[in-house]
């Protein structure tokens, strides 16, 4: 960096890369205090009931097992906000894989032995698992997940439909979905006198201290909650899971540390999971292509233990402009495991949605459906008549459409074919909001010239610490080099979760204004600094969470080419491309690396990853890594990651938006539509398996009877 | 941690005598004689008994390949091997990678230089698994991709499908793959 350069923007890489590659990165379950225990859960066996009886004495006569906790000995918690935090508090059980006891021993074999070991009884209720679209239970949601309302109408939408010159009224389906981050949730507790220390994998400790403070009745000053490195996340370590509830009540029962991992095939029952969504989408046209009607109806399942609604149907309010729209959220509460976070609730699926069915209004239409789109580009948001901050979908398209190659595409379906290979090409938007919320920080000018900037920023993988530093470094006028990063422990100035994409935004602006004010006080003084340096602090309360009179998103666009196996019904992806408008790019090489994730896990919820409740046993049938597919090396050939530059004074003192997510949002939506143009079949349901594409190619080479 | 040490604290009440037998491996270059859990597989040893947390526990199911290390010069998913089975052999994990005197193996170089890795769960799997396959083209082990006319025995050149597929038992959830592979074609010799 010469003194002109500034440290944002640059490809820094990261600072913690060398722990990585050595393997000295630590991991929640990776503290080794002296005398540590393991625990291992045991998960409900029926899907609805209650535990009438936990034996226990199989377990505890094993070698090594120390305790089991049930319902009837485990420590007495508060009652906390997320009501799947408490466990081993009443002899309920809500859906099949509750946990019901807690094996703690000297090892994790002994451990897992005492779980097998415990016998638990139940008086078993019927149970109702399985989500569809009559399903009489649903109700519509007064409020999605987010805070979003559940339903919004302007116009006349059914009369604008009714009379509209071009309509597509269609149905997708959504399964679940499943985070699994590659490390599983885990937790490492322990109590020195009347402290708490926690390890944990965890989004956010400055949350996870709150919570545990509220649910142990403790004041949070005598907590401290560490996630050093957490090995992803992707939502579902958000909040607090049980892991660290029942890490934390088992040191208590015990006095020992323990580290709780929760096996792999428990996780989907446990962490949460991208709820199933049920799309009804009518969008009427006039000839020329402008919506006149938009209407986009999601059903969705919760579990009986909360409501979580997987907002689905808010990007429609805030892509095209259409003078007539109604979107609603129907929830059903069945006997399942809690739904919750899954990168991009609400856009991945609902975009997913939404822009196969502009794929489908473009083919009625007789329209490139980039055209499409960029004809129905709203002046303000539609749903709130707010401008927007920024918003370059339109440009993200045009530079997206020219570096892959659009205007070469034959757009009749079913044009490209190499042997028993259908090739096709697809397009689909993307958006995800721009959200911030109050944080703090301190930083602090030191003798040696160095400083230390302090903010409980989570590093989930998304390089945090690397970005914090460009931001102290130029807002101090210092090489990047001289800043010292302390992130990751409770104990550090409070900030917000790494969630919603919002980690950056929300942990870099109290870290600019601490760093700005410390460089002002710097400069008026001389001399040499205290021994303890000085320190600035800076706290956003009441500016990042103030009421902004613009709409904020991020936008985006995605490019995919296909190859459909006509023997096989394989769908492969030669390449994907994504152009992101997201404000201003703060690292080049850690947030191409952030585009290019969230786009192969759309890779993976187009083709790949699928989840089925199982009726008679009341959850999925996918439960670990064998049998829920996530995508491998060899499905992702080539994923190209751009953007364009995006100057936007409405955001933050860094002009940033958040960019964790956006990249999973339309890339579902552009491979099924190169799928559709590959075999001029639309397949409607989610992930394109070899089986139902085949079934589909079958069916059109010959169809039934009628 | 000596290298003579017996196992872990909780090792000799978690399991009865007879349930338990000494085991020695050479882990990257150094003897460990340990009395190990029948039941203890050699990733558990590896974390829990030598503190050698770079072999990372994903699914402990042979699922995902964050627990990939060597053994005897070959990539094994340690979460499926018990470690009394592996008595003699010379196990190699991330830590140990890098050669005598060399600070970073050129893999773990390409790592960094290429943003292979997001939250590094994977990671030392991935390191392994790529330092596995280095070795296994060049002494000519054919995968799902080579081309079946070519002679047996003779090494395998590394073009990006021969990565992808060889690659394929180490999952990454953050989607790190495109810069993974280009980092292992930086040091193919």
């Amino acid at each position: 960096m010469t003194g002109t350069e500034t440290a944002l923007g640059a490809p820094a890489e990261r600072r913690e890369g060398r722990e990585k590659v050595t393997g000295t990165a630590r991991y929640a379950a990776e503290y080794d205090r002296p005398g540590r225990t393991h625990a291992w859960p045991v998960p409900a066996t029926v899907a609805r009931g209650r535990v009438t009886g936990v034996d226990t004495a199989a377990a505890l006569a094993q070698p090594g097992v120390l305790a089991v906790l049930t319902h009837e000995n485990a420590p007495r918690l508060a009652e906390p906000d997320d009501a799947t935090l408490a466990v081993l508090q009443d002899a309920k059980v809500p859906h099949r894989g509750w946990f019901v006891a807690l094996v703690v021993a000297e090892t994790p074999e002994a451990a897992r032995a005492g779980a097998t070991a415990v016998r638990v009884s139940y008086d078993v209720e019927p149970h109702d698992s399985v989500l569809r679209r009559d399903h009489p239970a649903s109700y519509a949601a007064e409020q999605a997940n987010g805070g979003h309302p559940g339903s919004t109408e302007h116009g006349d939408p059914d009369t604008a439909f009714a009379s509209a010159e071009v309509r597509v009224d269609v149905e997708y389906d959504v399964p679940p979905l499943h985070n699994h981050p590659m490390e599983p949730h885990s937790s490492t507790a322990r109590w020195d006198g009347d402290r708490l220390i926690v390890e944990t994998s965890s989004q956010g400790t400055s949350t996870a201290r709150d919570v545990l403070a509220g649910m142990f009745a403790m004041p949070a000053e005598r907590i401290t909650v560490v996630a050093e490195h957490v090995g992803g996340g992707f939502g579902s370590k958000g909040t607090p899971r049980p892991d660290v509830v029942l890490a934390a009540m088992a040191a208590r029962h015990t006095g020992r540390p323990v580290t709780l991992t929760l096996p792999r095939r428990l996780l989907p029952s446990v962490v949460g999971h991208r709820a199933p969504t049920l799309h009804r989408l009518r969008l009427g046209a006039g000839a020329d292509g402008r919506l006149t009607a938009l209407v986009h109806d999601v059903t969705t399942h919760t579990s009986r233990v909360k409501e979580f609604v997987e907002q689905a149907a808010v990007p429609a309010r805030v892509m095209y402009a259409a003078p007539h729209s109604r979107t609603v959220h129907r929830v059903a509460p069945l006997d399942v495991p809690s739904p919750s976070w899954m990168r991009a609730p609400g856009e991945a699926p609902g975009m997913y949605a939404l822009e196969s069915a502009m794929d489908e209004l473009a083919g009625e239409l007789g329209m490139d459906p980039v055209e499409l789109r960029v004809r129905n580009e709203p002046e303000t948001e539609p749903d709130s008549g707010k401008p927007f901050s920024s918003r370059h979908l339109v440009e993200c398209l045009r530079e997206g459409a020219r570096r892959f190659g659009w205007s070469r595409r034959d757009p009749r379906p079913r044009s490209g074919r190499t042997g028993p290979l259908l090739v096709g090409t697809g397009v689909a938007a993307a958006t995800y909001p721009v959200m911030v919320s109050p944080s703090t920080a301190a930083a602090r000018a030191l003798p040696d010239g160095t400083f230390l900037v302090q903010v409980n920023a989570t590093d989930i993988g998304t390089g945090a610490r690397t970005v914090v530093a460009q931001i102290a470094a130029d807002a101090l006028g210092v090489e990047p080099g001289r800043v010292r990063i302390e992130v990751g422990s409770s104990d550090l100035p409070y900030a917000s979760l790494a969630g919603g994409s919002s980690g950056t935004a929300s942990w870099g602006w109290p870290v600019h204004d601490a760093c700005v004010s410390l460089a002002e006080r710097l400069a008026g003084r001389s001399g040499p600094l205290p021994e303890q340096g000085i320190e600035a602090r800076a706290d956003t309360a009441g500016r990042a969470d103030a009421d902004s009179p613009y709409a904020r998103h991020a936008f985006g666009a995605h490019f995919a080419e296909v190859t459909v196996d006509t023997v096989s019904g394989e769908v492969r992806v030669r390449r994907l491309l994504g152009v992101y408008a997201a404000g201003r790019i703060l690292n080049a090489r850690t947030a191409r690396s952030q585009f290019i994730g969230g786009m192969t896990m759309g890779l993976g919820m187009a083709l790949t990853e699928d989840s089925t409740v199982d009726a008679p046993f009341g959850d999925f049938a996918e439960s670990d890594l064998a049998s829920y597919h996530v995508p491998a090396h060899a499905d992702v050939p080539s994923v190209e990651a751009h953007w364009i530059e995006e100057d936007d004074p409405h955001l933050n003192p860094m002009g940033s938006k958040g960019i964790g997510e956006i990249g999973i949002v339309g890339t579902a939506a552009a491979i099924g539509n190169a799928v559709h143009h590959a075999t001029g079949i639309r397949f409607r349901r989610l992930p394109l398996t070899p089986d139902r594409v085949l079934t589909g190619l079958l069916a059109h080479e010959s169809p039934a009877p009628v | 941690m000596g290298s003579q040490q017996h196992g872990g604290s909780g090792q000799d009440t978690a399991a009865s005598p007879r349930h338990r037998s000494d085991t020695t491996l050479r882990v990257n270059g150094t003897p460990r004689t340990l009395t190990v859990d029948n039941r203890r597989v050699l990733l558990d040893l590896l974390r829990e008994d030598l503190g050698l947390i770079g072999a990372k526990k994903g699914c402990d199911h042979g699922q995902c390949g964050a627990c990939t290390v060597l053994v005897d010069g070959r990539r094994v998913n340690s979460c499926l091997l018990l470690a009394v089975a592996l008595d003699g052999c010379e196990i190699t994990t991330v830590e140990g990678l890098a050669g005598d005197g060399e600070e970073l193996h050129p893999l773990q170089r390409a790592f960094r230089k290429r943003d292979a890795f997001q939250c590094g769960y994977c990671t030392p799997g991935q390191l392994c698994s790529a330092a596995g396959v280095l070795a296994e083209a060049a002494a000519g082990h054919p995968s799902h991709v080579t081309d079946p006319a070519r002679p047996s025995g003779e090494p395998v050149p590394l073009d990006r499908e021969e990565i992808r597929e060889r690659l394929s038992g180490n999952l990454c959830r953050c989607g790190a793959y495109p810069h993974i592979v280009e980092a292992v074609e930086d040091v193919i010799p």
